[in-house]
């Protein structure tokens, strides 16, 4: 059997702020756990999601956003995704400033994991790895 | 400060009293933990003597409160004359609504407005926009034109008041200034701050929305002009606040504040300024984490480090030019999610060190931050800490009271040592623009922030709450957050429409068309930008012109180092 290709993740931050304080963190933590991490960058749209995920072909999806926009803006995300044929079973996560109530509100939608503020890393990185791991399988 | 006689006794004792009574107990007792640090990572000792300030000059280096160095503040009676500006950053839904909750604070006792604009507004998007759905009001005012403008300020008299602009470059500073004048205001009767700092925000949220050295160059535009026109008006603040915020330790963050200070000061002199000009009128914003040691030391050493910056490398004059007045806000980044109501209890601590530290203006942030917009009810509690401090507390009576403690003048000098070769290090990279554009700022501020975080993990940094005495139902939250009904952001763009459709197009055109001449040619932005708000133009269309003169500015990856 030839070696396992390591989990990819795509990260990016949706919405206009800049603030990636959480996403550098949560990135260094993927990597360091043997991940391949993509940085897609600031103001990331929902298409541009779809189009990167492809183009990397990476596993796993994880947004961050610290707006107060995140109830319109990952549900456009979402949608976007669910309407591409190649990306429809790519697990998104969300991590950031989301109020719990929110945080149920999203998961409801179909998004696979919320995390937000004082969020444990070693918890982020084992959810992705059994994100990545249901789909190989 | 202390006879070399003295010092020696002094020693001598101090060896014999670690003879005798510490080792014995010592042993019995061994202390919590073997090494001691601040949170930044300085060394702690157990107890520190006057040999740890034997080489200290008291009127060279500490000296009288409102005299050179100010290490112990810049007034010389402190708060004995006039408390702090109790300023709590205000920007919500609508200019309607943050006019609301402006009155309601001033109601309460606020002294000063501090006001911060939504993500598109900061990002120079109008709230029509597309990219914006959904952003609009959350964060912040949407201030499109100067309409809003007019709206926001409704019935405050801005003569009365000082008003903090958190925004950088010309445009809403001239909607502000425009209204004044729309009111017949003198210019010389507008006190306020502008934020105003590009190289901090570049590297902290990563925005320029042309290229750092033409943000740059326009920031200064706006201090330029200020000084000869709007003389009691702060047209920048160096903001270590953010800096902080990214996760840098406590001496880079007055360190890049002070770098970057130094760059616009150098900007300034190259256009023919003389620095006793400007230098009195440049602030800066600081934060306050919980080490409440480190961050009284901190700003202390920040404003020696200013004065003697100020006079030994700039040769300025006039003692205002070595003043560093500064604003605190208490660290957003230090609130728990976990357990929120003890938000409160760190944010007082924090306010106290600012207090002790001396801050001129302080901000304190409210307990729900950590998942959005202050209620107004955490709003007032922020303020009332703040009333507390000043009104019951006592700490206000005499000015600078931990001056000559032994720590506390210890670790200031530490701090400052620590700051100044941070600095050194960034003129030996040609300055705080080079030392951006070589991504050198950033990956120091990651490589602090992992730094904290790894300890956070191993437990070295204790956090009530997420790390230690954490409860089953944390995600349980006991307090109300505020709700931004989203008919708000509809009512925005409706207004926005409203004025578009009201303009004058040629007189807009022609303004936007000034102003991407002045920009080309390098000329100061603030006159065209002023006609442009006047004839109504709306962020966007002054960020599109100024993107069509200079090109528009990249986001800096650099900072993701993993």
């Amino acid at each position: 059997m030839g070696e396992k290709r390591p989990i990819r993740v795509l990260l990016a931050k949706a919405g206009l702020d800049g603030h990636n304080r959480g996403i550098q963190l949560v990135g260094k933590a993927l990597r360091d756990a043997g991940m391949e991490v993509v940085y897609g960058g600031l103001r990331i749209t929902p298409r541009e999601v779809v189009e990167m995920s492809i183009q990397e072909d990476v596993d796993v999806v994880g947004i961050s956003i610290f707006s107060g926009g995140l109830m319109t803006i990952i549900p456009k995300i979402y949608r976007a995704m669910q309407e591409n044929e190649a990306t429809r079973d790519l697990p998104l996560v969300v991590g950031g400033i989301v109020p719990p109530s929110d945080a149920e509100e999203l998961k409801r939608m179909g998004i696979k994991g919320v995390f937000g503020p004082g969020s444990d890393l070693d918890e982020i990185i084992d959810f992705v790895r059994s994100l990545a791991g249901s789909r190989s399988s | 400060m202390f006879r070399e006689d003295h010092l020696e006794a002094i020693g001598k004792a101090r060896r014999e009293w670690e003879f005798t009574v510490l080792n014995p107990i010592m042993e019995r007792w061994p202390e919590r933990r073997e090494n001691f640090y601040t949170q930044s990572g300085h060394p702690v000792k157990r107890v520190y003597t006057p040999e740890d300030i034997a080489g200290k000059d008291y009127l060279e280096d500490i000296s009288f409160p409102g005299y050179y160095p100010f290490t112990r503040g810049v007034f010389p009676t402190g708060y004995r004359g006039r408390l702090w500006t109790r300023r709590l950053i205000t920007g919500l839904a609508t200019p309607e609504e943050t006019n609301k909750r402006l009155k309601y604070l001033i109601q309460q006792g606020q002294t000063g407005l501090n006001i911060i604009f939504d993500n598109p507004t900061t990002n120079l998007f109008d709230s029509d926009n597309p990219l914006c759905e959904g952003e609009v009001g959350r964060d912040g005012v949407p201030c499109c034109t100067l309409r809003d403008m007019e709206v926001i300020m409704e019935d405050i008299d801005m003569q009365e008041v000082s008003t903090s602009i958190i925004h950088s470059g010309p445009f809403i500073l001239s909607m502000y200034l425009a209204l004044a004048e729309k009111r017949g205001i003198p210019f010389d009767r507008l006190r306020g701050t502008l934020q105003n700092d590009v190289l901090s925000q570049y590297y902290t949220v990563n925005m320029s929305v042309v290229s750092l050295r033409d943000g740059f160059r326009l920031s200064a535009d706006v201090v330029e002009y200020c000084r000869k026109h709007v003389p009691r008006w702060n047209p920048i603040s160096f903001v270590g606040y953010q800096i902080r915020e990214a996760g840098s330790t406590a001496a880079q963050e007055i360190a890049f504040a002070l770098g970057s200070a130094i760059a616009y000061t150098e900007e300034l002199i190259s256009r023919g300024m003389e620095v006793d000009d400007f230098a009195p009128r440049l602030s800066f914003m600081f934060n306050c984490h919980n080490d409440f040691f480190e961050e009284i030391c901190k700003l202390r050493a920040a404003r020696r480090l200013w004065a003697r910056i100020m006079k030994e490398r700039f040769g300025a004059k006039n003692p205002l030019s070595w003043l560093l007045r500064f604003h605190v806000q208490t660290a957003g980044s230090s609130l728990t999610a976990q357990q929120p109501v003890n938000n409160v209890i760190r944010t007082t601590i924090q306010a106290l060190a600012a207090v002790l530290g001396g801050t001129n203006s302080l901000h304190t942030n409210s307990m729900d931050e950590c998942y959005g917009l202050p209620s107004e009810f955490a709003a007032r509690t922020a303020l009332r800490t703040q009333q507390i401090i000043a009104y019951e507390s006592g700490v206000a009576n005499t000015v600078d009271p931990l001056a000559g403690s032994y720590f506390v003048e210890r670790l200031t000098d530490e701090i400052e040592e620590e700051a100044r070769e941070i600095i050194r290090k960034i003129d030996e990279m040609g300055g705080m623009v080079a030392a951006l554009e070589a991504g050198w700022v950033q990956r120091e501020i990651v490589r602090a922030s992992n730094e904290y975080h790894r300890k956070l993990k191993s437990g070295e940094i204790t956090v009530v709450g997420v790390n230690a005495f954490t409860e089953e139902d944390d995600e349980e939250v006991p307090i109300e957050i505020l709700r931004i009904d989203p008919a708000h952001e509809a009512h925005q763009v409706r207004m926005l429409r409203e004025v578009k459709a009201h303009r004058d197009q040629g007189k807009l055109w022609e303004a936007l068309e000034r102003m991407k001449e002045d920009a080309a040619a390098h000329r100061n932005i603030v006159p065209s930008c002023m006609e442009a708000v006047k004839a109504y133009a709306t962020l966007e269309e002054m960020r599109l012109a100024l993107q069509e003169a200079l090109g528009a500015g990249k986001e800096s990856k650099d900072a993701f180092i993993c």
